[in-house]
């Protein structure tokens, strides 16, 4: 079994200083690990968690314990711990993060938005170009949009946006976040295409769905959050 | 016109009118510029009896270093014969009694005011040059202790800024006195506001050149057979003034000639600056049947 | 110049540091200055330190490009050939030459970082002149190529800086640094005084040269979206000492400390 990713122990707790030192331990325990082609699929109510164990992966929120460990560059490395340019080399070869919200950078065209992650990974821009725009028509991103600064669309046409970003190169490791919230049924066909591809590529999946049906095709194998729910610590 | 009679030293002054010590302190000086070509040593400064900007930095360095055997020229603009010029050479002839002359070959010390002569200069002659700004960065940088740190690391970069920036505003450089030098491949040197017709002759010149700057107390050197090249560009390299016109006196077509307004017409003549090297070259031409 | 096409490839977890700071410390009384100040850059990596009046960011600013030195701690920076230089063991001479080369230096307010008594193009062509170019031709297309790329009007090049706006002078400020093809970038709060519209044309600017010539940047601002948006690891600074560090977006969604978690709090949203 080709694992990709291995989390042991994994701890996530949030201390509101600003609200009296108030302690909130949303994970504590955590242990599973994901293998190429598949799709791990986390389960839980709101609140329990998923979100934040998907941002404490990509390193957006800091673990309070644990490992995480990520095949990257043909070699182990533990995220945990990581200077700050390691973690960015990872976000850029290695471990993709597709969210339901776009963070705008303003002034920025769509296309542009979409071409980054390719450029940043040395390719052409003609390549690029040619792949960004593949992927915009495919979401149903009309080509009057594509020279537009993603901050005036709708929410899920900026949603779309951000999936064409996300499925612009290949990921080893990619981690969705309700990629098709707020999405029709057609669009919402076209990403379960996308990851279809992406998994029959090799990549290790780690996703949020809130529709039922979508969550049966695409999951392999359940992470059940609701026991990672615990009461306040105060 | 040849070296007139000695005439006496006037009682009440020492030799050339400053005192022995403050001659000492200007030769200690000069042997330190001397020793570090271009560089800018400060000076004791003393007071003359003429004010700031009429050539008090010259003088004491001429004082300092005048013997009872020199002989010395002093001309202003090139001419002998002008007010400022006559004033100084008296002055030295009443306070040192030394020989004075307008020969240029003949002279042992040349004070010189904004001109050097045409005629070549030999070994064993010495240039007093009288300079009003010794700072060729005080243009742009109005610090002193920067520009000291500026010459100190070599930094001058902001010399090629002022000539690039004539050739953007007139398509060419556009100083044409006071033309900034480097001097050794070393120092930076404003050599006094002599037309850059003249740099060429600072070039490793037989001549000891020696710059004194009164008002700023500060005096600079050049040692003789030393590199003295003019800033330039590759692709604007240095050139000097050239006339269409020849001297109406003399007919030179080489050296530095002065416009004269002749009359109320406006009619305009063109003669040598350098009075010597003029009435020589026209003595030449009478003596030839 | 096409950002893309000059693409050089991403940071490797195995490159050496480009410049390392071991308990840099200066104090003018108790917790104002800085102290005890530790971290290491990489070649591309762009550092941000934020804080508010008083933090003592600026004295780490003028501690780590040469300008003060320090009571106690190091400043060594790894130069073009490789070899580490001791900032404050070199002679005056050689930080000189480093700002002047290897280095830039983007003041606030851009009358401290341009001549302004000269044109735009003698004001890019300084350093190039300081390095021995000697040509008026290659000095002018550097000086329009530059121009270009801080996207100021070409035909504007003999224009005073005077003439320029605020924004357009920070421009010139930028590509006056840029055109030695400089390794490592200070910034001293590059975008305060400016407009906003003045502020985001700057910042799109400078996201664009950072990625396009693989600078180092170490940038001192008191304004977190500017953080965000240039930086890839920050320096939180409260009274003299550095409170919390780590990645950019880390800091900002997820703060640890009481203060950094106040500052990010207390960010209006429009």
């Amino acid at each position: 079994m080709n694992t990709l990713i291995e989390v042991r122990d994994l701890a996530k707790t949030f201390t509101l200083h600003q609200q009296h030192g108030v302690s909130l331990q949303v994970l504590r325990g955590l242990n599973f690990t994901v293998a190429a082609g598949e799709c791990l699929v986390l389960h839980g109510q709101s609140g329990a968690g998923k979100s934040t164990l998907l941002r404490t992966l990509y390193g957006n929120y800091l673990p309070a314990g644990g490992s995480i460990r990520i095949r990257h560059a043909g070699d182990w490395l533990e995220l945990v711990g990581a200077e700050p340019r390691q973690v960015l080399a990872v976000r850029r070869q290695t471990l993709g993060y597709v969210s339901q919200f776009l963070r705008v950078i303003p002034r920025v065209p769509a296309l542009e938005v979409v071409m980054e992650p390719a450029l940043a990974r040395g390719w052409t821009r003609v390549d690029a170009e040619a792949r960004a725009k593949a992927l915009l028509t495919r979401l149903n991103i009309p080509e009057r949009l594509w020279q537009l600064a993603p901050g005036t669309f709708s929410g899920g046409e900026q949603q779309r946006v951000n999936l064409a970003r996300g499925f612009m190169v290949g990921w080893p490791v990619m981690l969705l976040d309700e990629p098709t919230a707020s999405l029709d049924e057609a669009n919402a066909g076209v990403v379960l295409e996308l990851i279809g591809e992406a998994r029959a590529a090799g990549s290790a999946l780690i996703g949020i769905f809130h529709d039922r049906a979508i969550r049966e095709a695409v999951a392999d194998r359940y992470l059940d959050m609701t026991q990672e729910d615990l009461a306040h610590a105060s | 016109m040849n070296a007139q009679a000695i005439p006496a030293r006037e009682a009440g002054y020492n030799f050339a009118y400053l005192d022995e010590q403050t001659k000492r302190m200007i030769r200690r000086a000069l042997l330190k510029a001397v020793a570090i070509p271009g560089y800018q040593v400060p000076f004791g400064g003393r007071e003359m009896p003429l004010p700031y900007g009429w050539g008090t930095g010259g003088m004491q360095l001429t004082a300092a270093i005048l013997g009872a055997d020199d002989v010395l020229k002093v001309i202003d603009q090139g001419a002998d014969d002008t007010t400022n010029a006559v004033s100084i050479r008296r002055f030295f002839a009443r306070t040192a009694g030394v020989a004075t002359t307008e020969r240029t070959p003949e002279a042992t010390v040349i004070q010189t005011r904004h001109r050097i002569p045409e005629t070549p200069l030999a070994a064993g002659q010495i240039m007093v040059y009288q300079v009003p700004i010794p700072e060729p960065l005080r243009f742009i940088e109005p610090s002193e202790t920067e520009t000291r740190t500026m010459h100190a690391l070599g930094d001058y970069g902001v010399m090629h800024v002022k000539l690039y920036e004539d050739i953007a505003t007139f398509g060419h450089i556009a100083t044409s006195y006071a033309y900034p030098v480097t001097v050794d491949g070393r120092y930076v040197m404003d050599p006094s506001p002599i037309p850059k017709f003249d740099n060429p002759k600072l070039d490793r010149s037989p001549a000891l050149m020696l710059f004194g700057a009164g008002r700023e107390k500060r005096l600079y050197a050049v040692p003789p057979y030393t590199r003295v090249v003019s800033l330039d560009f590759e692709d604007h390299p240095f050139q000097i003034q050239q006339w269409e016109q020849c001297c109406a006196i003399c007919g030179s077509g080489d050296s530095y000639l002065d416009e004269l307004i002749v009359d109320d017409a406006g009619s305009k003549q063109f003669v040598c600056s350098d009075t010597d090297y003029c009435a020589q070259r026209a003595q030449q031409q009478e003596s030839r049947p | 110049m096409s950002a893309a096409e000059q693409l050089l490839p991403a940071t490797s977890v195995g490159t050496e540091p480009l410049f390392a700071v071991r308990d840099l410390t200066r104090l003018y009384g108790p917790d104002k200055g800085c102290q005890g100040v530790s971290f290491e850059l990489y070649p591309g990596e762009v550092l941000g330190i934020v804080g508010e009046s008083g933090s003592g960011k600026s004295t780490l600013l003028s501690l780590l490009c040469g300008r003060c030195p320090p009571d106690r701690g190091s400043v060594q920076y790894r130069d073009g050939s490789g070899d580490w230089l001791d900032l404050y063991a070199a002679s005056e001479a050689e930080r000189r030459t480093l700002l002047r080369t290897e280095w830039g230096f983007v003041e606030q307010n851009p009358r401290d970082g341009l001549r302004m008594g000269v044109s735009a193009g003698a004001n890019i062509g300084e350093r190039l002149m300081a390095q021995g170019v000697r040509h008026y031709g290659q000095l002018r297309a550097a000086g329009l190529d530059w121009l270009q790329q801080v996207e100021i009007d070409p035909a504007r090049i003999d224009d005073l800086p005077r003439a320029f706006s605020g924004g357009m002078q920070q421009r010139l400020q930028i590509a006056r640094n840029l055109v030695s093809s400089p390794k490592l970038v200070f910034m001293d709060e590059p975008t305060g005084g400016l407009d906003v519209s003045v502020q985001a044309r700057l910042l799109d600017l400078l996201r664009g040269l950072v990625r396009e010539l693989d600078l180092a940047v170490v940038i001192v601002t008191h304004d977190l979206a500017v953080a965000r948006l240039l930086a890839d690891r920050l320096m939180v600074m409260r009274r003299s000492r550095v409170v919390e560090s780590g990645l950019t977006d880390q800091i900002l969604d997820d703060p640890q400390h009481p203060y950094t978690q106040l500052l990010v709090s207390s960010v209006l949203q429009p």
